[in-house]
């Protein structure tokens, strides 16, 4: 016999035919992928989507995003399905040259800055032509750091020194992790943020040590040469590309297309180094001080405050800076200049706890740049639930009275602050039952 | 307290520029390491200068905040400042050294306290707002941190500061002051700056915005992007409980966010 493949007509009006009782056997055996007359493999156009209750066929083009029927459709190929998609892992096992970043980790946290940074360091790895590798430098609490998706293939983390944690301000400290990375590993490039959390303070210092000569404010940089902004703005600078860079923001797109090993690297030797700085810690400041567009910590109240002086009570206790929504300014409950949203200020908070705001698209638009946001509301439908990263139902009165009964707690007893709540709890249940 | 008649004090100053029109006027932040000289230690606190000594570049309008005389070292436009303020340093006894965070003009990358501090063996406080008290030998440095927080810091004397715009501010400055203001000049010769030579300056491009690509594989995934509402993948929602338990869910957050201490 030829291996010639031949038709069947028969079997193909049976396929065509979907009510012959053989067509579900034969359509199931024929699944599998199909080769052409010259051993081609061929997609057959037909056989997408499903054939719905009246006997039309649906073809499901939403990508699973939809949530209808994305679960019954057969066969998209090449679309994507919705499920996560797993990036590529780049691999680097010997890399022939380093390239370091420190990343700032505000908070614990990669800022998108760090992220570009972080980007810009891939950009002068691909330029070159041997193998490269992006390490990051972590000092202190790294937490949902997640160095794999942002770039790193190799990772130092340190988060104390000799028993010294390096938190807090300790240039001197960190200076001497950084000048043991350079001794080990003897980065091509050192890379910084150009940013007031430590990371142009650092670089420099690290330049100075290392008698580099860094390029400041770098906004546009390859392996040869480097544009700088001047002094206010006004100039920029073109020069080599320096050793040390400090990177201003945007110089870079963050990785988004590639997974990284982000292995951890041991420094061999620790240095030991005597601080002359101490850091005493941080002092109180009148939250009310603070601008509201770069205020920490935001305490915001809206239509749902009934007590508005125990809402100034809780924002005391916590320590929190005042904002409102734009009714309660309108309604006269708060000064013009402590309204959030995009017909107020936009606020840059990290924790920002909305009582009794039920979210207009104006308010959470100036409200998009916050991490966390807490929702404390009556109605648990409201966009703001939808925004926040915790939401609490209930009247906010009596969640307010709670949590300022509990700063008070924790300042007068710190440590057990949070003990002394949870016995209380425990006890006023007893009563309730 | 204040003025310290024994404490040393040094501002650093250099020629300003205004960031809109251009023109030249004292530096903001090196006016404010003044400011914060002139409140430690008085008509005692010295103030210098490393350039040609153009007192309309920006000069008479420190000396117009009160200051007798500018210590001025000659040096051109070409030449680098740090190791004629080395050389200067070494030779006088400061206890505190004041700088501003950057200079206004030229490359302005903010090294010059950094390489002082290396080179002469110094510690360095880098944003200060204030400095509280000097006693025993040690500083205590209110640094400004951002989002408006303050932290104190100990710091063996001598030292580097560099002065944030958190600081106070300058006083102003009055005409007569300055006409009666002196600069001492003390000639020093100062190396050019060979590397800053090769370089190009240019008057800054805009940069370009960074654009929003959505990266979508479907035209429904591209509509979705550009259309979607900004929403938080879905927090926990606390329905069930009593009042106090859901105050302590948020008091957890908020302890575990390092806000609430």
């Amino acid at each position: 016999m030829s291996d010639t493949p031949r038709r069947n007509p028969r079997m193909e009006w049976i396929l065509r035919n979907r009510l012959h009782p053989e067509h579900e056997m034969l359509a199931a055996a024929r699944n599998g992928p199909t080769r052409g007359p010259t051993g081609l493999l061929r997609k057959n156009p037909h056989a997408v989507g499903f054939i719905g209750p009246h006997g039309i066929r649906r073809i499901d083009r939403s990508a699973g995003l939809s949530g209808g029927a994305s679960g019954s459709s057969s066969g998209g190929r090449g679309r994507s399905t919705g499920a996560k998609v797993e990036l590529p892992l780049h691999r680097v096992d010997n890399p022939d040259f380093y390239v370091a970043v420190v990343v700032d980790l505000v908070a614990g946290r990669l800022s998108s800055h760090d992220r570009d940074i972080l980007g810009q360091a891939r950009l002068l790895v691909q330029g070159a032509e041997e193998q490269g590798a992006v390490v990051a430098v972590a000092l202190g609490e790294a937490r949902e750091a997640n160095f794999e998706l942002a770039g790193a293939d190799r990772l130092v983390s340190l988060t104390e020194l000799n028993g010294r944690p390096l938190s807090g301000y300790c240039p001197e400290h960190r200076l001497a992790v950084l000048e043991a990375v350079e001794s080990q590993l003897a980065p091509r490039f050192w890379l910084f943020p150009d940013s007031i959390h430590g990371g142009a303070d650092l670089g420099s210092r690290l330049s100075a040590r290392l008698g580099e000569r860094p390029a400041v404010h770098a906004w546009k940089v390859d392996a040869q040469q480097t544009v700088c902004r001047g002094g206010t703005q006004r100039t920029d600078w073109h020069r080599p590309t320096a050793r040390v860079l400090l990177l201003a923001e945007e110089c870079a797109l963050p990785v988004d297309e590639t997974r990284h090993e982000a292995k951890p690297i041991e420094l061999d030797t620790l240095p030991d180094v005597s601080a002359l700085i101490e850091d005493l810690g941080p002092v109180d400041v009148d939250p009310s001080k603070i601008a509201l567009g770069e205020a920490e910590f935001i305490l915001s109240a809206g239509n749902g405050i009934r007590d508005w002086d125990q809402f100034h009570a809780v924002a005391t206790a916590l320590g929190a800076t005042e904002g409102a929504s734009r009714v309660a300014v309108d309604d006269g409950h708060m000064p013009r200049g402590r309204q959030v949203g995009a017909t107020g200020t936009w606020v840059t908070a990290r924790v920002y706890v909305a009582v009794g705001i039920s979210g207009a698209i104006q308010h959470l638009q100036g409200i998009g740049q916050c991490d966390k946001v807490i929702a404390i509301n009556l109605d648990d439908s409201c966009d703001m639930i939808k925004r926040a990263d915790l939401s609490v139902i209930g009247d906010s009165q009596a969640i307010l009275g709670e949590l300022l009964r509990l700063a008070a707690a924790r300042q007068d007893n710190p440590d057990t602050a949070s003990d002394d709540a949870a016995t209380d709890m425990t006890e006023e249940a007893r009563h309730v039952a | 307290m204040w003025p310290d008649p024994d404490l040393k004090v040094a501002s650093l100053v250099s020629n300003g520029q205004h960031p809109k029109s251009g023109r030249s006027r004292r530096a903001s932040q090196d006016a404010r390491a003044v400011e914060l000289g002139l409140k430690m230690a008085g008509a005692a606190s010295r103030v210098i200068h490393v350039g040609d000594g153009d007192r309309e570049g920006g000069l008479d309008q420190y000396l117009g905040m009160g200051l007798p005389e500018i210590t001025l070292l000659n040096a051109d436009e070409q030449a680098d400042a740090v190791p004629v303020l080395l050389e200067y340093l070494k030779g006088a006894s400061f206890d505190i050294v004041l700088t501003g965070v950057h200079a206004e003009q030229g490359e302005a990358s903010g090294m010059v306290p950094y390489l002082l501090a290396e080179q002469l063996g110094w510690p360095l406080v880098s944003h200060i707002a204030d400095i509280r008290k000097v006693e025993g030998g040690r500083a205590e440095v209110l640094q400004a941190l951002p989002r408006g927080q303050r932290r104190l810091l100990r710091v063996p004397l001598p030292f580097i500061a560099t002065v944030d715009s958190a600081a106070a501010d300058a006083r102003q400055y009055a005409f007569g002051a300055a006409r009666r203001g002196r600069l001492v000049d003390a000639i020093t010769d100062a190396p050019v700056d060979q590397a800053r030579q090769e370089w190009t300056c240019a008057p800054a491009k805009p940069r370009p915005k960074r654009l929003h690509v959505a990266k979508a594989k479907s035209a429904a995934d591209r509509f979705k992007a550009a259309t979607a509402k900004p929403q938080g993948q879905g927090g926990s929602v606390i329905r069930e409980g009593t009042d106090q338990e859901k105050a302590t869910a948020i008091m957890e957050l908020l302890v575990s966010e390092g806000v609430v201490r």
